[in-house]
């Protein structure tokens, strides 16, 4: 008869450590396995953020450790609040949420709606549609500047080829109406895949015997999408909104390589303001406080967002 | 000042324990820019490893992410740079913080004096306070925004002729901006050899000085000032007075009329491929970008020439480039750094430094009476660097110039607002800024 590993274990531990082990209850012993992922969450995450709120009540600069730090109280949060720049990032972080999401939404599911049918080259074509979402986004942000130059670029051409209108005339990320629908279009043609593959996870897991039922009840194609496909991707769609949400709500890397936030202030979304304060002006209080305002922001709609997935979920 | 002597006490151990440690080779990494100048300092600093025996060591940084990556490395109290390059506007808070070592005993001891260097190089890369005999640095590399133009194209009969009658004056070299503004226009859209070619390329860039270092040529030359000579951090009617405004209306005029589409967020790099391309006559750089264009096979030679920038109404100024040489403080390599130095100001490596294409400071290389016609650009380099204004390089320097980028990339780029506003609301910036930092 062979040992279990749990006996060969138990065998190999020293009878010195085996006799205060069976002195433990289960629960210590939970703890002890426990613990070391408890003190790493704590040092890197919740020891972070505790400092982060204490900073944000400040002045303190993390350039100038010679400088006393005083205690503002809210001050930082007030001025925030009511700087009318700072409120200027936040509609252009919304305006590039809202329409990102929209369009990745509509777009990745007209996608795998198409995939999930069976043809030839399917496979193929999957692959070659993920493509963008394996990119870096410095390198997708870099070769999409080239693709906006006005005089070589291949979007003014296409644009020029189905409009007339010159291609050197507009220029997608120097012009101030133009430049927010630049970086919605880049972000769209780079994450909708991601979109797209969790909406064919969604439309792959529905049972084939439901629209067989469907279709001996005569339902049509019409009827069956809006009361078999949607309801049931509809989960698998949220959470694919709640992670482009997230993800765009910090966007930096591929709005930088882009426009640097331009022009003038046009696309400095709120990650790229908040790292100028915290990493180039070295105000670290006020750049705590705007973090901490960030962070609520997030935790609070994502909060409200998840409980309504969950209830989504229990239909 | 408290720092100041605290740091003297470990330069002089540095300056003392020199001869010492000559025998024994460390390694030693210098921090730059990653641009033309820093493969000329890399060929030149082989002779000081021939005859230190250190090893050097190189960690050179794109222009844009330059002063990111470098004042997170000195504020975070890195030991990746034993030696710094910084940019000329670090100055102040390098000093404040201590960041820098400071180099009066070490200049004393070793004979360096700051009046064998242009003195605009001293005020500007080496002092602070500013006008005050405090030395963090060496300068080391003398820079000035100027003007390349293509003079082959400036002495076409044809083109000659045809902008005498429109604009009654010969095509050359402008003396004034407005001039400037004219030549421009006149070359905006015009096809020369089958290519549409365009005015000039100008800095536009947001995201860290581009837009600052050119819109200053404009704005100095039009009558703005930092703050009042009574008090510098007094900025009502300075930095927002009526001539200043016009100045900043001058170089929005310029980017809408006369740039290439596209160049809304340009620096040196994209100014110098536009003109090496062939794409403008006229191209606003450093002058670090010189040599290069001189050597270059499209636009080199005789194809280019070079020129200061243009006086206007209210005088006659260029923006200060250009870099000091500092010892970091957080070094373990100081005393090796120190050697760097003192071996960098020899006046023979001074000058082997401009054979290279490096802009020496000292005045025993620049006043030399070969220097102005060993180069077709070194009289312009003398020129301008006669007429330079800079940056503030207080140490909240940063925080002044994200300022600046904003209002004036909102307005010269994307258009927003007036120009008055742009400097009202600049002025409003800075005196919260200063009043921050206790100045006001």
């Amino acid at each position: 008869m062979f040992d279990s590993p749990m006996q060969r274990a138990a065998r190999a531990t020293p009878p010195e450590i085996a006799r205060r082990i069976r002195g433990l209850s289960d629960r210590t012993v939970a703890w002890i396995f426990v613990s070391p992922t408890i003190l790493l969450l704590l040092a890197v995450n919740i020891f972070p953020l505790i400092w982060t709120i204490n900073l944000s009540f400040t002045n303190f600069r993390a350039n100038r450790p010679n400088r006393a730090i005083e205690y503002v109280g809210f001050e930082n949060y007030q001025r925030i609040l009511t700087d009318g720049d700072i409120w200027l990032t936040m509609q252009a972080t919304a305006h590039f949420l809202f329409w990102t999401i929209l369009l990745q939404v509509l777009i990745g599911f007209t996608l795998a709606w198409l995939i999930n049918r069976k043809f030839k080259g399917n496979d193929l074509w999957t692959t070659i549609i993920v493509l963008p979402m394996m990119l870096s986004p410095a390198v997708v942000g870099n070769f999409w500047t080239f693709l906006y130059q006005p005089q070589i670029g291949f979007f003014n051409y296409i644009v020029s080829f189905f409009t007339g209108v010159d291609p050197a005339s507009f220029q997608m990320i120097g012009d101030v109406p133009l430049a927010p629908w630049a970086i919605v279009i880049v972000d769209t043609w780079m994450w909708t895949p991601f979109v797209m593959l969790i909406c064919l996870a969604g439309l792959r897991s529905i049972p084939g015997y439901i629209y067989e039922a469907a279709e001996i009840d005569r339902a049509s194609r019409w009827r069956q999408f809006w009361t078999i496909t949607l309801p049931m991707v509809l989960p698998f769609l949220m959470l694919a909104v709640l992670f482009r949400g997230i993800e765009n709500f910090k966007m930096f890397d591929l709005v930088v390589q882009l426009t640097g936030g331009g022009p003038g202030s046009t696309t400095e979304l709120t990650s790229i303001n908040l790292k100028r304060e915290a990493f180039e002006k070295w105000r670290t209080g006020y750049a705590s406080a705007y973090a901490v305002i960030l962070f609520v922001t997030i935790f609070g709609l994502a909060s409200i967002y998840v409980k309504a997935l969950n209830k989504v979920k229990e239909r | 000042m408290k720092t100041s002597s605290c740091l003297a006490a470990p330069v002089l151990a540095a300056v003392s324990g020199l001869a010492a440690t000559a025998a024994s080779a460390d390694d030693l990494t210098l921090c730059w820019a990653a641009w033309d100048p820093a493969n000329a300092l890399v060929e030149l600093s082989k002779d000081f490893e021939a005859q230190s025996g250190h090893k050097m060591s190189f960690e050179f940084v794109p222009w844009p992410n330059f002063a990111d990556r470098m004042l997170n490395e000195l504020n975070s109290g890195g030991k990746l740079c034993d030696l710094m390059i910084g940019d000329s506007q670090w100055i102040g808070g390098a000093a404040e913080n201590g960041n820098y070592i400071k180099l009066n005993d070490f200049f004393d001891a070793e004979g360096i004096k700051m009046d064998d260097f242009i003195p605009a190089t001293v005020v500007g890369y080496a002092e602070w306070p500013k006008n005050t005999p405090n030395y963090w640095a060496l300068p080391a590399f003398g820079d000035v925004v100027g003007w390349t133009y293509r003079k082959d194209w400036f002495s076409r009969p044809e083109l000659q002729t045809e902008f005498k009658k429109t604009y009654g004056r010969d095509l050359g070299v402008p003396e004034t901006l407005d001039q400037l503004m004219d030549i421009a226009k006149f070359f905006q859209g015009r096809e020369i050899d089958g290519t549409t070619v365009y005015g000039a390329a100008i800095y536009t860039e947001r995201g860290s000085e581009g837009i600052t270092m050119g819109v200053t040529n404009a704005l100095y030359n039009y009558g703005f000032q930092y703050g009042s000579p009574a008090n510098p951090y007094e900025l009502q009617g300075f930095v927002n007075s009526p001539e200043a405004a016009k100045g900043l209306e001058f170089y929005k005029a310029l980017y809408d009329c006369c740039t290439p589409p596209g160049s809304s967020d340009w620096y040196m790099s994209e100014d110098i491929d536009a003109y090496k391309s062939g794409q403008v006559a006229l191209q606003m750089n450093f002058a670090f970008i010189w040599p290069g264009v001189n050597a270059d096979a499209n636009v080199g030679g005789d194809k280019s020439g070079y020129f200061p920038n243009p006086a206007g109404p209210g005088g006659h100024f260029a923006q200060l480039g250009g870099q000091g040489i500092s010892v970091v403080a957080n070094s373990d390599q100081k005393d090796a750094a120190l050697q760097y130095i003192k071996w960098f100001a020899q006046p023979e490596v001074q000058a082997k430094w401009w054979q290279l294409g490096g802009y020496s400071a000292l005045k025993a290389v620049v006043e030399d009476p070969a220097f102005a016609t060993s180069q077709p650009y070194a009289q312009t380099f003398l020129d301008s660097m006669a007429i330079v204004k800079d940056f503030w390089a207080e140490p909240a320097y940063a925080d002044l110039m994200l300022a600046m980028q904003k209002r004036v990339h909102d307005y010269v780029v994307a258009g927003q607002g007036t120009a008055q506003e742009a400097l009202d609301s600049l002025a409003k910036d800075w005196t919260a800024i200063f009043e921050d930092e206790g100045l006001l």
